[in-house]
């Protein structure tokens, strides 16, 4: 089994659930044009994730495996309620700055992933471990597209002016494309090409291999 | 119906759910790789959205909004903070209930589309239109062509980037980006060409 300090570690650099396992990819592109909110966003989900784990460890006896799925569903979304309506109460610009992506939380494929693959085998605590190691996974994506983002996007972060863009006088041009939803995908294709590069063992299997071509010269 | 058949074309190729909205990248990934099947995918979301979102339009609109259950004599009850268990209630029951009518009624659909009913309930595509509709305050109408829509915008996308990942195959391509990486820059490429649309005014 593994260590506690490997349950939080490892799905951030090892086995990350976005990069490696494409989990959770819906939201990380969408909410990620600013660093406030994808934090809103990553807390969010890791306590979802974590405390997801936490209850359905603790009845991974009792739940019949037929209706597992249901139960875990019913799990997930109840607590997806309770953020939502935390988050309406205390921050409610930035909830309506996630708009839908909130409650996609329940289908987000982590969340799902973790209590159907850990938490139905493995006792509370090791399994609120996970959910919270899982969470910050996801996190680190996120963070690392939205700082790129924000940065060069707007020149801020979290607001505050860190590159003064020309319009405001400074000597910054912005790159709008980075504002923009197609500039997410590009972002995080590049970080699993450094990853892969880095990593060997990690690259997928072809299903063709190039040759390389012999010409002959004639004559 | 002007005004649906401009919501049609604006939910397909304006606010198209996979490549505007990211929604249902999971599977719009995992299962991009031989068109057959991604053709299977995408029929069996364009029928689940049809179903879902018209029917939890009527979820919200007689049970949850505030003063819908007056005629319980409950006055004006709120219940909208149980909209998300009961809009993904209703899709795991309407999938599981498509997936038993279609093996029970038309064998054939069912072999072509059964695999692919049981991921649907977890695909946020689905979701997402749903809670697009509720946010968006479509009325019944509306939501049917919304449902339609949305979801022959999903599967247009991912038919699109299967004929690409099958040309892409025979590509030689830099080792570490091989596989996911070149599929995200991909589906970059192909969100960058559906924002041309974004200037349309309907």
């Amino acid at each position: 089994m593994a260590s506690r300090r490997q349950l939080i570690t490892d799905p951030v650099f090892e086995n990350n659930p976005v990069i490696l396992q494409t989990l959770g990819i819906c939201s990380a592109l969408a909410v990620t044009s600013s660093l406030k909110v994808s934090l809103i966003m990553c807390l969010a989900l890791t306590s979802v994730c974590a405390f997801s784990n936490l209850s359905i460890s603790m009845i991974r006896h009792h739940i019949p495996g037929s209706i597992r799925i249901i139960v875990q569903m019913v799990i997930i979304a109840s607590l997806v309620i309770v953020v939502d309506q935390i988050l309406k109460a205390f921050a409610y610009e930035i909830s309506k700055t996630l708009s839908v992506f909130v409650g996609l939380i329940i289908t987000n494929c982590i969340v799902m992933g973790r209590a159907e693959a850990y938490a139905m085998q493995n006792p509370p605590l090791m399994s609120f471990l996970d959910g919270i190691g899982n969470g910050l996974g996801y996190s680190a994506i996120l963070i690392g597209v939205a700082v790129i983002r924000e940065l060069f996007g707007a020149g801020t972060l979290m607001g505050v002016t860190i590159l003064p863009s020309v319009a405001n006088g400074g000597w910054y041009y912005p790159n709008g494309l980075l504002l923009l939803p197609p500039s997410a995908f590009f972002i995080i294709g590049g970080f699993i090409w450094v990853l892969r590069t880095v990593k060997r063992r990690q690259r997928e299997k072809v299903d063709f291999v190039i040759m390389d071509a012999q010409v002959k010269e004639h004559g | 119906m002007e005004a649906y058949l401009s919501l049609f074309v604006k939910v397909i190729f304006v606010e198209n759910l996979a490549l505007a909205f990211f929604l249902g990248m999971c599977t719009f990934l995992a299962v991009s790789k031989k068109i057959s099947t991604a053709f299977g995918l995408g029929v069996a979301v364009v029928v689940v959205q049809v179903i879902t979102v018209p029917a939890n339009n009527l979820i919200l609109n007689l049970f949850l909004k505030p003063g819908a259950l007056s005629w319980l004599g409950l006055g004006d009850t709120d219940l909208t903070f149980l909209g998300l268990i009961s809009y993904i209630g209703v899709i795991a029951a309407m999938v599981q209930i498509l997936e038993m009518t279609l093996d029970k009624f038309f064998p054939a659909l069912y072999n072509a589309l059964g695999i692919f009913l049981p991921l649907i309930t977890v695909n946020c595509a689905i979701l997402g239109g749903t809670l697009f509709m509720v946010e968006r305050d479509y009325d019944f109408g509306e939501s049917v062509v919304y449902g339609l829509g949305s979801g022959v915008g999903w599967a247009l996308a991912i038919v699109a980037l299967a004929g690409l990942r099958e040309k892409l195959k025979y590509s030689d391509i830099p080792p570490g980006l091989r596989g996911l990486g070149i599929t995200f820059m991909t589906a970059g490429l192909m969100s960058l060409a559906f924002m041309s649309f974004s200037g349309i005014q309907l």
